[in-house]
């Protein structure tokens, strides 16, 4: 690799600001021709901001982008494009429903007298998706296609629009082993024609095979950057976190009490082939990890009553219980933090107080009618407890920063007195403060013998904060491990389909 | 609540032009029927705010006032039926089609606005079949059986005020307070918003939006039977065309948005009487031709203005949340 003298990126001292949120303060960052970085940080960290002022998606309050050393605007992503910069997003943009090639020139059709020339269509197409290794009809459906080559077809959209830097979000996140090779081997041979990639993964295994340096924020500003050799696990995850990992995870286990929840042969709608069993006790703290499509949040979503059990059963505190809604799952106590707060957790339309208030709301009021008294009280209460900055509680919640809405999520359940905390993960998206917050309420809940089972994709947070792991893979449980077992690679391990190797 | 002053003035303003033009629209007798006509209207247009209100639709109220104006003539002349129990029938009965529509939504998940389309078609021919297409008339007898005329032409004593409005206002004041006051019209706003954080929350949501149709259906009901008293005469092909898209209208006009959760009582009052205002108006000037264009000219320009200083409010408060926000930190 040899660097160009002048790097087709730069980003200099840029600064951006959303109302609660200093999102990124000052970042710079270069990338060279046809160089890989990878840009690390922990949720919050302003990666996701950063990429979208690259990708014109946002605009940057202050500061400077240089492409081949001159200054240049990014005010929309036709002018990203423009210059050249193809973002690939976490989520997939493409429409299910329409061909490959139609896909590849959304937007961009080339025409013949007013009509889609397909015949153009399909061939350019045809060249693009073999520059990614696809060797696919453009004329198929993209629906036929699994996610992996879904992957590459917006990589060869991207490559379709001259892209000279992709910026790729987690694009390892729903694919299986072979297809991440693949992956590898299609981003070595851009480089090799000169493309630059901006790798962003949780991932630090990976940022180790794909990148040549590694930029690390920490929130929002730059925290350190690791050349070629001095990329480890370590050093990039004292990078990101800023400080010894036992000192933020101030995890310490209880003395697990009474088995509260316990599945047996608890078989969900979403993998009806695969029977779960497993238990949990008051006190502990038990982490779900598993990749993403594992089948953790279908778990959830059954215990919660969501989609009910096609079969097996749950026993709550020794009790066997129905729960076929989220009502018979809050009845006997057995409450769920979702994954998507905006569109779970919250109405965000309505006042911060209101949210707090809404499951409860029946045990405060007397035939029907609300006691308004009672239910500011109570809210004040909670907004104490769970410290969420507000103005006051008539704040429409949607103008909280993430963390705050978290807070109020759980403050919810709290003033419900949960018997089982069933937490999907519950920092995503969420600056460190609060995070860190969010871990000592969860220590704070197990003291009171709560019995938390909680979801994260973050192998950090599993590592720090679990008593135990039970790891998922393709529906069912691939294994339990103790804390004394637990690792980067065990957990990995399972949750990759591997089994258990000695330890 | 700055909007419902905005309505308010705009009711006062509609009448001092229309009566500086035409003397006579503000005559008493010109007056009474918009009072009256108000009150009808606005029964039904606080049963379609319920439905709106919790992020659905009912496009058949139109055709429940045709269906439940019918039956009711019928109970009364070819039964002998007791008026009193005729209401109590026709009522239950088009709460018990408001079930129907609240259970295809909810249990098999049919969009609101096909279930409704369908019941729009179906209930106009049911009323249609039950009247053998002929007009229903003289149920309302003064002399001789139940009198029940008094529903519609009753006044209050010295004020003048016509029993339908009153009707309205204890119907409105009610509403209100479900609306504000209790669980239900809590839960109602939540699941409007985002059904399924309420359902995450423990919310009934099932139940709460089969009653919100049945709400809109007794709503129709009642206001179908004040019509049939008000006219004497029930036509099961004319009887309440359109009328739902009146009631849709009042309650848009009135603040209730169609993405569901938002909505004030008293805005879908005043939005009924503008409407009703601005037809009495358009019929006193004699342009009737031009009154959709007038009604849907000003529904536009409500539905903008309302947007626009939607905008402009919550760029304020993104700007004074930043301030506030920053000094927070700067504290912190």
């Amino acid at each position: 690799m040899n660097p160009a003298p002048v790097p087709f990126l730069e980003v200099d001292q840029v600064s951006k600001r959303f109302p609660g949120v200093k999102a990124l303060s000052e970042v710079s960052l270069q990338v060279g021709v046809g160089e890989s970085i990878a840009v690390i940080g922990e949720n919050g960290a302003g990666k996701s901001t950063l990429m979208k002022i690259l990708a014109g998606i946002q605009q940057p309050d202050r500061g400077t982008i240089r492409i081949d050393g001159k200054p240049v605007e990014v005010r929309s992503v036709t002018d990203a494009q423009r210059l050249g910069i193809a973002l690939i997003h976490q989520e997939l943009n493409l429409c299910d429903n329409l061909s490959v090639g139609a896909n590849i020139y959304l937007g961009r059709e080339p025409r013949k007298f007013g009509w889609i020339d397909q015949a153009a269509v399909n061939a350019n197409s045809r060249k693009y998706l073999q520059q990614v290794g696809l060797d696919i009809d453009p004329r198929k459906p993209l629906a036929e296609l699994s996610i992996g080559q879904q992957q590459l077809v917006e990589i060869a959209k991207a490559l379709s629009c001259n892209a000279r830097l992709l910026i790729m979000d987690e694009p390892t996140s729903s694919l299986s082993a072979r297809e991440v090779e693949r992956l590898f081997g299609v981003i070595q041979s851009l480089r090799a024609d000169g493309v630059s990639i901006v790798y962003i993964s949780h991932r630090l295994s990976e940022v180790h095979r794909v990148c040549d340096r590694v930029v690390a924020l920490r929130d929002g500003q730059n925290s350190g950057g690791l050349s070629r050799e001095e990329i480890s696990h370590d050093n990039m995850v004292r990078l990101m976190v800023g400080r010894e990992l036992d000192q933020f995870y101030a995890h310490q286990s209880q003395t697990p009490g009474e088995v509260v929840l316990q599945a047996k042969s608890l078989r969900t709608h979403a993998h009806p082939g695969h029977e779960i069993s497993f238990q949990l006790k008051a006190g502990e703290i038990v982490g779900l990890a598993g990749l993403v499509g594992a089948g953790r949040t279908e778990l959830f979503e059954t215990l919660f009553g969501v989609h009910p059990p096609i079969g097996g059963t749950v026993e709550v505190a020794g009790k066997p219980v129905s729960i076929r809604s989220p009502r018979d799952a809050i009845r006997h106590e057995v409450f769920l933090v979702p994954e998507d707060r905006k569109a779970q957790g919250l109405v965000l339309p309505m006042d911060v107080g209101q949210n707090t208030s809404l499951p409860g709301l029946h045990r405060l009021s007397f035939l029907s009618w609300i006691d308004h008294g009672k239910e500011q009280r109570l809210i004040d209460e909670m907004i104490e407890r769970m410290h969420v900055k507000t103005p006051n509680s008539r704040q429409i919640i949607q103008y909280l920063s993430g963390g705050n809405q978290q807070k109020v999520v759980i403050a919810k359940w709290l003033a419900m007195h949960p018997k089982v905390l069933l937490l999907d993960e519950p920092t995503r998206g969420i600056d460190v403060g609060a995070k860190h917050e969010i871990y000592e309420l969860m220590e704070e809940l197990a003291r009171h013998g709560v019995a938390i089972l909680f979801v994260s994709s973050e192998m950090e947070e599993i590592l720090g904060m679990a008593d135990r792991v039970l790891v998922m893979h393709e529906g069912a449980l691939a294994g339990e491990l103790t804390r004394d077992q637990l690792s980067e690679e065990s957990v990995m391990n399972l949750a990759t389909g591997q089994k258990l190797t000695a330890v | 609540m700055l909007k419902n002053i905005v309505l308010f003035l705009l009711i006062f303003a509609i009448f001092g032009v229309t009566a500086a033009n035409a003397p006579t629209f503000a005559s008493g007798y010109n007056l009474d029927i918009m009072a009256r006509w108000t009150g009808l209207y606005g029964i039904m247009a606080i049963g379609a705010a319920f439905v709106i209100i919790a992020g659905g639709i009912d496009l058949s109220m139109g055709s429940m006032v045709a269906l439940v104006g019918v039956q009711f003539g019928i109970l009364i002349n070819d039964q002998n039926m007791d008026p009193y129990l005729a209401m109590v029938i026709v009522l239950v009965g088009a709460m018990l089609i408001g079930l129907g529509y609240g259970l295809l939504i909810t249990k098999l998940k049919l969009q609101p606005f096909v279930v409704t389309l369908c019941g729009l078609l179906v209930l106009r021919s049911l009323a249609r079949f039950l009247a053998q297409d002929n007009k229903i008339s003289n149920f309302v007898r003064p002399e001789g059986g139940t009198d029940i005329a008094y529903l519609t032409n009753w006044h209050v004593p010295y004020l003048g005020i016509p029993l339908p409005l009153v009707m309205l206002a204890v119907i409105a004041i009610v509403s209100s307070l479900v609306l504000n006051k209790t669980t239900f019209g809590r839960y109602l706003k939540a699941l409007g918003n985002n059904e399924q954080a309420a359902r995450f929350s423990g919310i009934n949501t099932d139940w709460i939006t089969i009653s919100a149709y049945m709400i809109c259906a007794l709503m129709a009901g009642i206001s179908a039977i004040l019509f049939a008293i008000d006219l004497n005469s029930v036509g099961p092909n004319e009887a309440g065309t359109f009328y739902e898209l009146y009631a849709i209208a009042a309650a848009v006009l009135g603040g209730c948005s169609l993405r569901g959760g938002t909505g004030s009582i008293l805005g879908v009052v005043l939005g009924t009487a503008i409407l009703r205002e601005l037809y009495q108006a358009i019929e006193t000037l004699e342009f009737s031709e031009l009154e959709g264009t007038v009604i849907g000219v000003v529904i536009l320009v409500g539905v903008i203005a309302d947007e626009i200083i939607r905008r402009v409010v919550d760029a304020r408060r993104r700007k004074r949340e930043a301030n506030a926000s920053s000094e927070i930190a700067a504290s912190g």
